[in-house]
């Protein structure tokens, strides 16, 4: 036994030994998880990055070539990362904005509010291929719901999937109606704002927009960030309806739904180009971790902490 | 303590619509009205579909639009699940969605105990860690993990999207852990006193205990691996392997559509989504509010 274990031995009792094995033996299927699932193919797909590798063929060394062609040469690379950021912006602020709207709206004291409230955040679970063909539906230039509706106020509906410049504009109003998901956690949110504070601000004079800047919007502003970060990460994986729209393995009209998951998804697993597509998943993880940084960044500038930093949780 | 009402009546001199009652009402019932309007054309989405779904040939495609088939042609729905091997997919879809539920209800709380309820060396550490992995894009991870899995013979079974949910889920640990603290420690004190071990208490105190974020763990797993495409797209490959999910997608491509079929089988796929979302909805909002979501 070494100095070292026995002076730790000396410091702790038996109990705390038995605990902590016991804490290591009841996390262990994360632990192991963590390794097998998170760690190692996390620094085996970095090592793949720099590589060439057809999965039945060992990598082959290449060093920076994948990124270089990447960054470089790669025409597609660049009509997917715009797509995808085309949609993010759009899309992140008309999430977070809407789904407050209508948190804040919901809050008070209307009739029917839990029918509401379910009503809204209903298609938020609505989602996957089924969602993908109903929206296919919707969005029919002359039969769709949307082109339907808005020919009732005189506008004929735009061509939507069937033209590069309005496919993107139809996933982001399809989007919209899965607010209800960002609407539910505001809602939670809203519930931590003390009735009293609202109220002494009334007394004083405040009206409804000054408390609502000055009051609600602080202390709601932690929820707000943290929907900004979950949304922006989200938005930069779209999948599934991209697949669905673009008939299988393609990207829509003229790319304009070659998304960066998707486009990833065809090199690695049409093409097989396992350490090309390694590079980009990189790429993505790099762009997401800055974004998220940036993010972190100026929240210090506009994020009110309750009881300052501390206990938070992100 | 008694606050002095210092609200006082309006003055008589002013209008009654600049009256405070007045245009509290007014507000009210605006905010009313456009939310109203707001939840219809959130429904009517899914009112399309059903209607679509029991339309004629003709009635899809006419103009006026038809809202309301009549009669409704029923015939539709078995149409298009004899397409398909339906009750095969179903089966498949029922497989990969139930085991991970399983998987994730255990693994999840197991877990969430240990970092709830025990002190070891590098537990914030590891917390931490926990927390960062909820940030990482799976798509870094996706491709070894398919390498290895195709290289042990796991592709094209039902094993890559079934096992690793037995391994905790960063979110749904998370989740957990924050409901265990919330458990007041008394009873399972006493429980170690009367020499109950930590695997026992977890077992025979906090998961009864724990139904309602249960609950939730085993919805948010349930709806996620239902609607999952990307997983069954990459992993399965036989035909007789398809989830539902897969299969839509396999029907579109295979037949020329019929929007009538179509919205036939995504109500049907849709369906379990709804059932479940109308019998969980209380406990996923509890779930939100209780991952302290505020910061």
């Amino acid at each position: 036994m070494s100095a070292l274990t026995r002076r730790l031995m000396r410091n702790h009792s038996k109990g705390y030994w038995r605990e902590a094995a016991m804490g290591y033996l009841m996390a262990a299927p994360w632990l192991i998880g963590f390794l097998v699932f998170t760690a190692g193919p996390i620094l085996l797909s970095f090592f793949y990055s720099f590589t060439s590798f057809q999965v039945t063929t060992p990598p082959r060394w290449l060093g920076l070539t994948n990124y270089r062609i990447l960054l470089f040469d790669d025409p597609k690379f660049h009509t997917s990362l715009y797509n995808t950021a085309y949609y993010a912006i759009f899309v992140v602020p008309l999430t977070i904005i809407t789904g407050l709207i209508v948190a804040v709206l919901m809050n008070q004291r209307i009739a029917g509010r839990s029918l509401l409230r379910t009503i809204y955040y209903l298609p938020s679970v609505v989602s996957g291929v089924a969602s993908a063909m109903l929206w296919l539906w919707i969005l029919n230039p002359k039969f769709g719901l949307i082109n339907v509706a808005l020919s009732w106020f005189g506008i004929k509906g735009p061509p939507w999937l069937n033209s590069a410049e309005w496919s993107k504009p139809a996933l982001i109003v399809m989007s919209l109606w899965g607010i209800g998901g960002t609407m539910i956690i505001y809602l939670a949110g809203l519930q931590s704002v003390p009735q009293s504070l609202l109220e002494a601000a009334e007394i004083d004079g405040a009206g409804a927009w000054r408390r609502f800047r000055h009051i609600t919007l602080p202390i709601l502003s932690p929820t707000i960030l943290f929907t900004m970060i979950t949304s922006t990460i989200g938005s930069f994986q779209v999948f599934t309806q991209a697949y669905v729209w673009g008939g299988g393995a393609g990207g829509g009209q003229r790319d304009s739904l070659l998304f960066y998951v998707l486009y990833l998804y065809q090199r690695a697993f049409n093409e097989l180009k396992m350490g090309y597509a390694s590079a980009l998943a990189w790429i993505l993880f790099l762009i997401i971790l800055a974004l998220t940084i940036i993010q972190f960044r100026f929240a210090q500038r506009w994020v009110y902490y309750e009881g300052g930093d501390e206990g938070r949780i992100i | 303590m008694a606050i002095p009402e210092i609200r006082t009546a309006p003055p008589r001199s002013l209008p009654f619509w600049q009256s405070r009652t007045f245009q509290d009402r007014a507000w009210s019932i605006a905010v009313t009205i456009i939310l109203w309007v707001g939840a219809l054309s959130f429904l009517m989405p899914l009112f399309w579909m059903i209607s679509t779904s029991l339309k004629s040939d003709k009635q899809v495609f006419a103009v006026p639009t038809v809202w309301i088939p009549i009669p409704p042609i029923w015939e539709n729905y078995p149409n298009a699940l004899t397409r398909i091997p339906f009750l095969l997919f179903l089966r498949n879809s029922l497989i990969t969605s139930v085991i991970p539920v399983i998987g994730a209800v255990l693994s999840a709380s197991m877990v969430a105990y240990a970092f709830a309820r025990l002190r070891w060396p590098g537990r914030n550490i590891w917390f931490l860690i926990l927390i960062a992995t909820m940030m990482l894009p799976g798509q870094v991870t996706m491709i070894p993990i398919y390498v290895v899995y195709s290289k042990i013979g796991w592709v094209n079974t039902f094993l890559p999207l079934t096992v690793p949910w037995f391994f905790g889920g960063a979110f749904y640990i998370f989740l957990l852990r924050q409901f265990f603290l919330g458990i007041p420690s008394e009873l399972s004190d006493a429980a170690l006193i009367d020499g109950c071990s930590h695997p026992g208490i977890w077992w025979r105190i906090i998961l009864p205990l724990s139904k309602p974020a249960l609950t939730t763990v085993a919805i948010f797993t349930f709806l996620l691996t239902w609607n999952d495409f990307f997983g069954p797209l990459l992993y399965l490959r036989s035909e007789r392997l398809y989830t539902l999910q897969v299969g839509l997608q396999y029907f579109r491509e295979q037949y020329s559509v019929q929007w009538q079929e179509l919205m036939a089988a995504s109500t049907v796929v849709l369906l379990p989504v709804l059932i479940i979302f109308f019998l969980g909805q209380r406990l996923f909002v509890q779930g939100i509010t209780l991952t302290g979501l505020k910061g």
